[in-house]
């Protein structure tokens, strides 16, 4: 058991008739880099709020090293947030605004500024003191935001969205900022987007959400190799996602299944005659002259598409299905279109993202 | 994304706010209905005791006169200070930056000075010994002095003078948004100038025209000291009829009752301003 | 490119003198050295005669009071409105919003009757009181609708921010919003100042005897009679708005500038 920081128990929150959360539990560790992904409205900000005690609960428990603060004040809470808007407060320069917390705490003033001062050079900003929010870029005002926040020395930093009003090119440049930053730091970040180019990039875990419930939690490549929902499978990265039988269950666990007129593999659980939804990653699907790991099946190469150093190549199966492949492409090794080809991957890369039970309910 | 916000249910701060609007707006407004129905007493005051008098006697023809003369007033009112203020906003806002701001701001000073000071001037050029007959006789145009004073063209000349700002600036601001391609793409696909000007501009600042004219024709029906001044004793409007009721003939609940049909009509205007314009909040005409 | 027509210059120009001619004729007539309408020479005679008119003086005075005390009242209780209910959902926001538009939005001799009437039935004593209880209630939806608006127009995450850094909600309003929104109240403010110094109307009704407010006597020497004392008076008050406008322009052109 590693040290639990932060400690959300099924925290429910509706909006009228909204349900924002449906239960949300979540253990934070010390010191590590959480990010939660999901689409607009997954409920994703209002946890955030909830840590923050922007909003409360309709129900559940917030607990900080083991203390219930659910009903505290912003004020009183060790958390603090860098705003998607920033939030810099206009009428106040940069060093007013990245003092205003210590100021509230009555530090003393030469402490204030000498803070002030080494918050602006971990951000880059050397100088900037005296600057008026608007008077900044983009760029300048998030790192404005972020300094105002740790220099509380927050228990746990809050971050919504934060660079989601900045270029891709000086989003790739903040996130390694952002990363090392942390690193160096060792503050606990809970960080929110919508992007899962982002949150694979940085996080340590990161907690997959949709329609108010974390769907998933681990590591970027558990969350990226091993989906567990058919959600989680869709929303990052690229996936065939098909159904098929499950046919028998070999010695090592592995599942053998049939689909299309074929024999596949796939990691997972799975009674022989049930119905399975399984998630394959396009760039997990090799094709050739011969089936391997004990495959049977075919398809035709339907076409190619050259998306910038990936080629996409669709495959048609015999009942009509097309499975999307995507690989290098380069070599001259591509298979014609019109070619019939062997189809085959390792069976770890299949994931099983609904069982059959599921898969009656939703039909 | 959207976002529910914290506060639901009323907000504890809004209570003095709450409290103010209900004791000095609605409960004064609801009296005055109470008092429309009760009849007057002998000598100060009213008798609380149902009468449908007062609403009765409005029927009268001494009555109907002055609510005729009265609307037709403040309907003509409305129509010159568009006439007058709709090509004063849209030139306007042809003018450079710097000549607009200013000629913005000469629009607004007036707001500033005593109204009162403002009709006295027009008391001053109006008068048979006043400037503007003095100047007609020195060209020659006339030989007697005209009466210009104390009749109904000066009242509504007065009325127009006071509430034209009004019809300006509201006219000015929905100018001020219409995007010049709308016209451009007019003239481009073969509108003449008058076209364009008469199937996109005034269409587009519909929202305007109608706030300007609920702005000024409202006003205009209790605005009894333009009629006063400007109109001496001869042009009654309801505005004085409520005036006298209340204070020459004591009659309070006819004062009341005038006021209540005074503020059924207005309601009945932001009604069908609300209706036309699409626009739930009133803000968009004050 | 077409040519630039001069009508627009032409028009604007010609209503703007229409629009100044009977402000100009009043101040030049207090400089007129008769009572009549004719023009018979230059004299500073009518400001003399000001200085002593003790009922001007005085209804002046009143009204600078009222004015005062009413804009203030009313950027407090329009303020604290704005503030409470910004961002709040509850059954009949509309309605009181709208209710609460009402003193600006109907004929003012409405509310001018209800006062009378309704001051009369609660025996309060007309005067300065009634005229200020009056001259608040219309008054407040300029500020209300200036403070909401600028509200309106305000991240709502920038209060939030301020609380998240540690400020108690009192704290987060007087560091953080009342800064913000305090230009919005100074204007609301200083129009609702010059409603309540030109209000003729409502205070007719809302004051006792023993009260003026300067329209009022303007009002009552205007159908007395001939009073060039007004026109000095009124020339006074028409250097002064201009004063303060050019003044107001300089310095928002210099800070204009300056940014």
């Amino acid at each position: 058991m590693e040290d639990v920081l932060l400690s959300l128990q099924e925290i429910c929150k509706a909006f009228g008739e909204t349900e924002a959360l449906a239960g949300v539990s979540l253990d934070v560790r010390e010191g590590e880099f959480l990010t939660l992904l999901g689409p607009s409205g997954c409920g994703k900000t209002t946890t955030l709020r909830i840590i923050a005690g922007l909003e409360s609960p309709d129900s559940g428990r917030v607990l900080l090293r083991g203390e219930d603060m659910t009903g505290w004040e912003p004020n009183r809470r060790p958390v603090n947030t860098v705003f998607q808007s920033y939030a810099l407060f206009p009428h106040m320069n940069v060093a007013k605004n990245i003092g205003y917390g210590l100021r509230l705490k009555k530090t003393p003033k030469e402490e204030i500024r000498r803070r002030v001062d080494e918050m602006l050079g971990l951000v880059q900003l050397p100088g900037f003191g005296g600057r008026m929010p608007n008077q900044l870029s983009g760029g300048q005002r998030q790192r404005v935001a972020i300094a105002r926040a740790i220099v509380n020395d927050p228990a746990v930093l809050l971050l919504d969205e934060p660079l989601g009003a900045l270029d891709l090119q000086l989003r790739r440049q903040m996130q390694t900022e952002l990363k090392s930053l942390q690193k160096d730091l060792g503050i606990t970040f809970i960080y929110i987007t919508h992007d899962q180019e982002e949150a694979l990039n940085m996080s340590d875990r990161i907690g997959i959400m949709n329609e108010g419930r974390i769907l998933q939690l681990g590591k970027p490549d558990e969350i990226y190799e091993r989906p567990q929902t058919r959600f989680a499978a869709e929303f990052i990265g690229q996936s065939n996602i098909f159904t098929a039988e499950v046919a028998g269950r070999e010695p090592n666990g592995t599942l053998t299944l049939l689909y299309a007129g074929g024999v596949v593999k796939a990691c997972g659980e799975g009674t022989p005659g049930e119905r399975v939804t399984l998630s394959v990653r396009t760039e997990r699907i090799r094709f050739g002259e011969e089936c391997r790991y004990g495959f049977a099946l075919t398809g035709i190469v339907r076409a190619h598409s050259y998306t910038g150093g990936m080629l996409r190549t669709t495959l048609g199966l015999s009942d009509g299905q097309e499975l999307i492949v995507s690989g290098m492409g380069g070599g001259g090794d591509r298979a014609e279109v019109g070619e019939t080809v062997h189809i085959y991957w390792k069976p770890a890369c299949a994931a099983i993202v609904e069982r059959g039970d599921q898969h009656e309910a939703r039909a | 994304m959207k976002r529910a916000r914290k506060g639901r249910g009323f907000p504890a701060a809004g209570v003095p706010f709450l409290l103010w609007t209900a004791f000095f707006v609605a409960i004064p407004l609801i009296y005055i209905l109470c008092m429309s129905f009760m009849k007057r007493a002998a000598t100060w005051g009213v008798v609380a005791e149902f009468s449908l008098g007062s609403y009765a006697k409005m029927l009268s023809p001494a009555y109907l006169r002055v609510f005729g003369e009265s609307l037709w007033l403040s309907v003509l009112t409305t129509g010159f200070t568009l006439l007058l203020g709709y090509p004063f906003a849209y030139f306007t806002a042809q003018l450079s930056p710097k000549r607009r701001s200013l000629a913005l701001l000469l629009v607004i000073v007036p707001f500033w000075t005593n109204s009162l000071v403002r009709i006295y001037g027009w008391m001053i050029l109006l008068r048979s010994q006043g400037v503007v007959n003095a100047l007609l006789i020195a060209l020659g145009v006339i030989d007697t002095p005209l009466k210009l004073l104390y009749n109904f063209g000066a009242v509504l000349v007065g009325m127009v003078y006071a509430l034209l700002p009004f019809m300006i600036l509201s006219v000015y601001n929905s100018i001020s948004k219409l995007d010049p391609s709308l016209t451009e793409a007019a003239r481009d696909l073969g509108a003449g100038k008058w076209r364009a000007f008469w199937s996109v501009t005034v269409p587009m600042t519909r929202a305007g025209i109608m706030a300007g004219c609920v702005l000024v024709f409202i006003p205009s029906v209790g605005l009894f000291f333009i009629s006063d001044l400007l109109g001496g004793a001869k042009t009654m409007l309801l505005g004085n009829l409520i005036k006298n009721e209340l204070l020459t003939a004591r009659n309070w609940p006819m004062g009341a009752a005038l006021s209540v049909v005074m503020m059924a009509a207005t309601l009945l205007v932001i009604g069908l301003y609300q209706k036309l314009s699409g626009e739930k909040s009133l803000e968009g005409i004050v | 490119m077409r040519r630039r027509s001069k009508i627009p210059e032409i028009y604007v120009t010609l209503l703007l003198i229409l629009m100044y001619l009977p402000i100009l004729v009043v101040v030049v007539y207090s400089f007129n050295d008769t009572k009549l309408f004719s023009w018979e020479g230059f004299t500073f005679s009518w400001y003399q005669k000001l200085l002593h008119n003790r009922n001007i003086i005085t209804a002046f005075f009143n009204s600078l009071e009222l004015a005062a005390l009413s804009s203030l009242s009313a950027s407090v209780l329009g303020t604290v409105g704005a503030v409470g209910i910004a961002g709040r959902h509850f059954r009949g926001r509309g309605a009181l919003e709208n209710l609460s538009l009402i003193p600006i939005m109907v004929p003012e001799i409405i509310l001018g009757m209800a006062y009378l009437a309704f001051f009369s039935f609660l025996r309060l004593p007309f005067g300065m009181l009634t005229l200020v209880l009056a001259h608040t209630t219309f008054c407040v939806p300029y500020i209300f609708i200036n403070v909401k608006a600028r509200l309106a127009g305000l991240d709502p995450a920038i209060g939030e921010a301020a609380r998240d850094l540690g400020a108690s909600a009192p704290r987060a309003f007087f560091d953080i919003t009342l800064p913000l929104i305090a230009p919005s109240i100074l204007s609301g403010a200083l129009l609702a100042f010059a409603m309540s110094m030109d209000d003729v109307v409502i205070s007719f009704f809302a004051t006792g005897a023993q009260t003026s407010t300067l329209p009022l006597q303007i009002y009552s020497m205007l159908k007395m009679g001939v009073t060039p004392e007004i026109n000095a008076l009124c020339t006074l008050m028409l250097g002064a708005v201009f004063l303060i406008v050019a003044v107001g322009r300089l310095v928002s052109a210099r800070r204009q500038r300056r940014a």
